[in-house]
């Protein structure tokens, strides 16, 4: 939702349009063809394990590194325009902060290179920083550290902003702050660029997501639309169940699973009689099942799906 | 619906900029216990011991009007040679010159911002030096302007190598690197040691600092009131083309 159309937002509508991006550091291709667009008024949540190019991605957009191929435009602009400086806000990974500042006065100082600031003393309050103000930023917690620079990152009320795993970290109060403030961006009509490990985050905030892995995007849509309408049920019982013979007492093309040890997952055609032939079936087994419900696959089991589950 | 957060993007003027960032590195040096403790109290301490103890032999004249001069141009190393090699090397190690690129800061005014720190907290060691050599007897000739033109020429001479070294080397490695600078050019640039103890050949060589220029054009200004050491000018003027010219072809801002 837009709330304040500007010339420029009427222009263009995208916040983020990067096409057959490419980008090699030596031998090494971080960036591999990759294509993804981000609306404005959206959070586009950029997801992929460790090494996938999201940072080289986000930091070719910030126009901190230069592409080697494919085109990448920010707001309509070329993404090295320092007239993007204003109107983008960057919340890196971490750091960037002189280690002996203070919280308020780096917040402060941040805000004087804008012309229309949000008040600090207000965004420290709702980031929780109102008390560590006068502290050091050295001296601040991960937690309060990485809400520093959030707060730095949109004070000058940019029309996007990028956020590099913006709740790494933090405890599960701080996180919710953070997602009330993320989503509060998104109402005001900011493009809100994120990227993030945490799945249920992305679930959670994102209008879009995108997941990328090896260079390329493998997967992109809503978080419904990857997930799938699709249902399964789920249950935890005692390890080592005789799924063969659960399976025979089931409707044909019904698929079931144990993984981890303990915890089972049935797919197929979810109707009534077949979550009664799974409790039938358990009974004169005499199992106990905890935790029984029936659910659409979550973000996590697309994404583990889409990238596999070897480590990198 | 009306956010704070409702996009309305927009620089601050310039000067705004530039002013909130000099102020910010002001405090930042001010706070800091080892640049003060560079910048003003060894400054300081080798102009009173030197001026109050016979320890060398500083040539004719009163002791303070030969060491005056020298600790200004010291004072001058310190802050925009030393100083800003660390302080901008540490910047850069920690990301702090890269975020400040997110901003609408341009980089041409956080240098301007930085510049002009150096030249206030230069106009800070002068007045304290100043004050510190008149009360043991300082009696300073010549035209002040002058003074101020070397100075200035000094300070982009050293700014430009400390901008160099801190633009290319690691963090530990400027902080070191700038420091072992500083002490030789203490003792071999005609600080408080004059160069005349040095033999021929060498001396013709370290009279070729920076420091030794800027040292010893102060010296002629205003211990022997000359007009336009035009030698010294012209070494400094070189040093200072030289090291700006290859700071901003070399130094890197991540």
């Amino acid at each position: 939702m837009i709330t304040s159309p500007t010339y420029t937002q009427c222009m263009t509508p995208l916040a983020v349009d990067v096409n057959a991006l490419v980008k090699r550091y030596g031998t090494i291709i971080a960036a591999d063809g990759l294509s993804f667009t981000a609306a404005r008024g959206e959070v586009t949540a950029l997801l992929g394990p460790n090494g996938a190019g999201k940072t080289t991605t986000v930091e070719i957009c910030e126009g901190y590194r230069r592409a080697d191929g494919g085109t990448v435009r920010v707001l309509g602009l070329d993404p090295r325009d320092q007239a993007l400086r204003a109107r983008v806000g960057v919340m890196p990974q971490s750091g960037g902060v002189p280690t002996g500042t203070r919280a308020g006065d780096y917040l402060r100082l941040i805000a004087s290179f804008y012309a229309h600031p949000v008040d600090s003393e207000m965004l420290l309050e709702r980031l929780g920083l109102t008390s560590s103000a006068r502290t050091p930023y050295r001296r601040l917690s991960g937690g309060q550290q990485q809400r520093l620079s959030l707060a730095a990152a949109v004070v000058g009320r940019p029309e996007l902003v990028f956020l590099d795993e913006p709740t790494a970290g933090l405890d599960p109060q701080a996180r919710h702050a953070t997602w009330e403030l993320v989503e509060e961006l998104k109402t005001a009509g900011v493009a809100v660029i994120l990227t993030t490990h945490h799945m249920e985050e992305a679930e959670r905030l994102a209008d879009h997501v995108v997941i990328v892995d090896r260079g390329v995007v493998i997967s992109s849509g809503g978080p419904p639309e990857l997930t799938g309408a699709e249902r399964q049920l789920r249950f935890r019982a005692r390890p080592g169940l005789g799924l063969d013979e659960l399976l025979s007492a089931l409707p044909p093309a019904t698929m079931a699973k144990e993984s981890p040890a303990g915890h089972y997952v049935i797919e197929g055609d979810l109707v009534p009689e077949l979550l009664a032939s799974v409790t039938a079936w358990c009974a004169s087994h005499g199992v106990m099942t905890e935790d029984l419900r029936i659910e659409r696959r979550t973000l996590e089991d697309v994404f583990l799906e889409l990238t596999g589950r070897e480590l990198r | 619906m009306s956010s704070v957060f409702t996009p309305s993007p927009g620089a601050a003027p310039l000067p705004r900029m530039v002013g909130a960032q000099t102020s910010h590195e002001l405090r930042t040096l001010l706070r800091n216990g080892e640049q003060l403790l560079l910048t003003l109290i060894i400054p300081v301490a080798l102009l009173v011991l030197f001026s109050s103890a016979p320890l060398l032999d500083l040539g004719p004249g009163r002791r303070v009007d030969f060491l005056t001069p020298g600790v200004l141009a010291l004072a001058v190393l310190s802050t925009a040679f030393t100083g800003q090699a660390i302080g901008t090397g540490f910047e850069r190690r920690y990301g702090v010159l890269k975020r400040l690129g997110a901003t609408p800061l341009p980089r041409s005014g956080l240098i301007a911002a930085k510049s002009l720190t150096v030249l206030l907290v230069e106009l800070l060691q002068t007045l304290v030096i100043g004050a510190v050599a008149l009360a043991l007897g300082w009696s300073p000739h010549g035209n002040p302007l002058t003074a101020i033109l070397f100075v200035l020429l000094g300070t982009a001479a050293f700014s430009g190598f400390g901008l160099l070294m801190a633009g290319t080397l690691r963090a530990e490695a400027t902080l070191a690197a700038a420091n072992l600078v500083y002490l030789l050019l203490l003792v071999l640039g005609g600080v408080v040691f004059p160069l005349t103890k040095f033999s021929g050949g060498l001396r013709s060589v370290l009279e070729l600092l920076p420091i030794s220029a800027l040292a010893d054009g102060l010296r002629q200004v205003l211990q022997h009131g000359a007009g336009l050491p035009a030698r010294d000018l012209l070494v400094l003027a070189v040093w200072a083309v030289l090291g700006l010219a290859l700071a901003a072809r070399f130094f890197r801002w991540e």
